[in-house]
């Protein structure tokens, strides 16, 4: 099966006042049809940018440098011309943001705004693309769609807000959703049905979707391969059970132990990764995670890691100098510290 | 809205009151001239300047020549009578505030005509030369004082006076007491200079106001949005951008109306065109007090109503101020 999407060695540089940030650092992946990729990673490990240039937005950033492929059913959209790239936008690949009130334009119908989405790739009268919003409404299903067409952004509450920018996103049927943070700025119950929203929208249209979040419960419901991304790069890839049950990187074991169990007792510190995302203007030699990783050698810092499969599950690659073996057994040690705690 | 509205009227007539009774009080108390000396010609008697005092009420307490003032204004809507010609406050307002209107009308036109366009390419074009060419440009229209750039096309551009006269037909204004909406085929080459040097600072602060504004909306998430959408750039600014930038402008075009009452009185001097503003200068040269007055109330209420103005059509621009008022 060829993917739906791929993306060839991504590199991003933009300029700062500091100097120039290489925000994504050979980025590769594909996604096929009907799957889920799921990228995490914190705030400013470079998810969001490389996200943004695979729809060419980045050439709205002054000074982006932007290098590599970004293959969509085979054809490279970094090459393409503004107008051929336009086309591309909300039809091949369509994007949702983190705060649906941002990013909804505040003196525009709700309704107009879709209907402008649906008339910008097709040939079909005002009229028409009124109906086509409402039709759009009621399939992600906001309730009155008819009565909220006509509401402003600030009328609508959160989650009908972000339901109103799913429909948009899919008013041109994409082969590609781009979910950046789609349900951060929302309440936990609201998340959840957005989610379960986006799962059926991909059933019913076949749609291939890359969800970018930090937050590693959002993945583990809806993603069916999850990449971790460090400081511009993929650290670890691999099928989503792989990740959360045998995760081989050290900034993965952080991320994964970060979130808040409900089966933990209350008091106790949430582990957390020492230290802060680095600077990706002169980013640390080595080994990217050296200086914040508890289990970083002397030498990890001389060499680079590559992003590698592992010799027995060629699905799941991981960038990291130490040993598999040695780390299977670090993992047991910190899963097993993390049951103890849980049988006191 | 209705109610607000209602409100904000009974108010102007308070400002009103207010603002005549200042004026009044600065110009009998601290007078720029003696309204009765000038009127009595050379070497007058004492007994003739006296007369005249007594004539006008002069001679009277300043807040007896106030009463009586706002009596006749009140009673029997007479702004009273020039002490320097004798003719009426009112006919002379009427006869001159359309030659003022002709001028501020072609000015905010050029001057949006102008200013918009600039702002919009140098907001797409930031930081480029074309940007900085343009925005150096409007610099030196807001540094050049009206008065000085008056005199400069005058002496370059005007039919007249012009060693480089471009605009045919550009030169004194005819003295019938025609306007724009009398007389358009004499009055419009007439006002072209005039409205030119009164537009040139306003386009340049709409020009650097809107690049401003323009690109603080285009960094605006839901401009991200439209570009996903896939609209075309030229969608993407003058719609999604233009309409955002719609609501501070309008605004401020709302205030400026007021300023350019100010603007147009050097203009109106240099250019030696009848309107309101060569009315108020003269008036305050001669300290003639019912003419100031009566051209600093029409003023006040031109602003007052400007404001209200502005507030109704921001209300109507924006729906979440909309909401929130109803």
């Amino acid at each position: 099966m060829t993917a739906v999407l791929e993306v060839r060695n991504l590199r991003v540089r933009l300029p700062t006042d500091d100097g120039v940030v290489t925000a994504v650092d050979g980025l590769s992946y594909r996604v096929d049809a009907g799957r889920t990729l799921g990228i995490v990673g914190e705030s400013g490990s470079g998810k969001s940018i490389s996200s943004l240039t695979l729809m060419g937005l980045s050439r709205f950033l002054p000074g982006a440098e932007v290098s590599g492929e970004v293959l969509l059913d085979g054809r490279d959209l970094l090459a393409a011309g503004d107008d051929e790239l336009r086309r591309v936008r909300g039809a091949g690949i369509a994007m949702i943001f983190q705060d649906p009130l941002s990013a909804l334009h505040p003196y525009f119908k709700v309704g107009a705004q879709l209907a402008e989405a649906v008339r910008a790739h097709r040939d079909v009268g005002r009229r028409a693309a009124e109906a086509r919003a409402i039709e759009l409404l009621d399939l992600v299903g906001v309730p009155e769609a008819r009565r909220r067409a006509s509401a402003y952004a600030h009328e609508l509450s959160g989650g009908m807000r972000q339901r109103a920018m799913i429909a948009m996103a899919l008013a041109n049927e994409p082969r590609v959703l781009i979910a950046d943070e789609p349900t951060t700025a929302l309440d936990a119950t609201v998340q959840a049905q957005i989610l379960e929203e986006l799962e059926r929208l991909q059933r019913e249209l076949g749609m291939a979707i890359v969800l970018i979040t930090h937050d590693m419960g959002v993945v583990a419901q809806v993603a069916h391969e999850i990449a971790v991304m460090y400081a511009g790069r993929i650290v670890e890839h691999g099928p989503v059970d792989t990740i959360l049950g045998e995760p081989q990187h050290p900034y993965t074991w952080g991320l994964l132990t970060s979130i808040p169990q409900l089966h933990l007792p209350r008091g106790g510190l949430l582990p957390s990764i020492p230290g802060r995302p680095p600077s990706l203007i002169s980013p640390p030699s080595g080994c990217r995670f050296h200086p914040r990783c508890v289990h970083a050698r002397p030498e990890h810092s001389a060499r680079e890691p590559q992003l590698e499969a592992l010799p027995d599950a060629p699905d799941h690659r991981v960038a990291c100098l130490l040993d598999p073996d040695e780390r299977r057994a670090r993992w047991q040690s910190l899963r097993d510290a993390a049951s103890g705690e849980l049988a006191r | 809205m209705a109610a607000y509205v209602l409100r904000r009227l009974l108010w102007t007539v308070v400002l009103l009151a207010v603002v005549s009774f200042v004026t009044f009080v600065v110009f009998v108390q601290m007078p720029s001239a003696d309204p009765a000396l000038l009127r009595a010609g050379r070497n007058p008697t004492p007994e003739v300047v006296a007369a005249i005092r007594e004539q006008f009420g002069l001679d009277q307490p300043w807040y007896v020549q106030y009463l009586k003032y706002l009596q006749q204004l009140v009673l029997h809507h007479d702004l009273g009578y020039s002490y320097q010609s004798n003719v009426s406050v009112g006919s002379e307002i009427v006869a001159r505030l359309p030659v003022t209107l002709s001028l501020a009308l072609g000015a905010v036109v050029i001057w949006l005509a102008v200013g918009i366009p600039i702002g919009i390419v140098s907001a797409v074009r930031r930081g480029r030369v074309s940007d900085r060419l343009l925005m150096v440009g409007a610099l030196v229209g807001i540094s050049a004082p009206a008065y000085w750039l008056g005199l400069v096309a005058l002496y370059l551009l005007s039919k007249d006076i012009g060693v480089l006269p471009l605009f045919e037909g550009s030169g004194a204004y005819p003295t019938g007491g025609e306007s724009l909406f009398t007389d358009p085929a004499r009055v419009a080459p007439a006002l072209v200079l005039p409205c030119l040097v009164l537009a040139a600072s306003f386009a340049a602060i709409y020009a650097r106001f809107v690049r401003a504004s323009l690109s603080e909306v285009l960094a605006e998430d839901y401009i991200r949005t439209a570009r996903a959408k896939g609209l075309r750039e030229r969608t993407v600014v003058l719609k999604h951008g233009m309409r955002s930038t719609a609501v501070p402008v309008v605004t401020l075009l709302g205030l400026d109306l007021g300023i350019l009452l100010g603007g147009a009185i050097l203009v109106e001097i240099v250019f030696n065109v009848p309107g309101m503003g060569r009315l108020s200068y003269e008036a305050i040269q001669r300290a003639d007090i019912p003419m100031i007055q009566g051209a600093v109330l029409l003023g006040g209420l031109v602003i007052i109503l400007l404001n209200l103005v502005v507030d109704v059509v921001q209300a109507l621009l924006d729906p979440r101020v909309r909401s929130a008022a109803t």
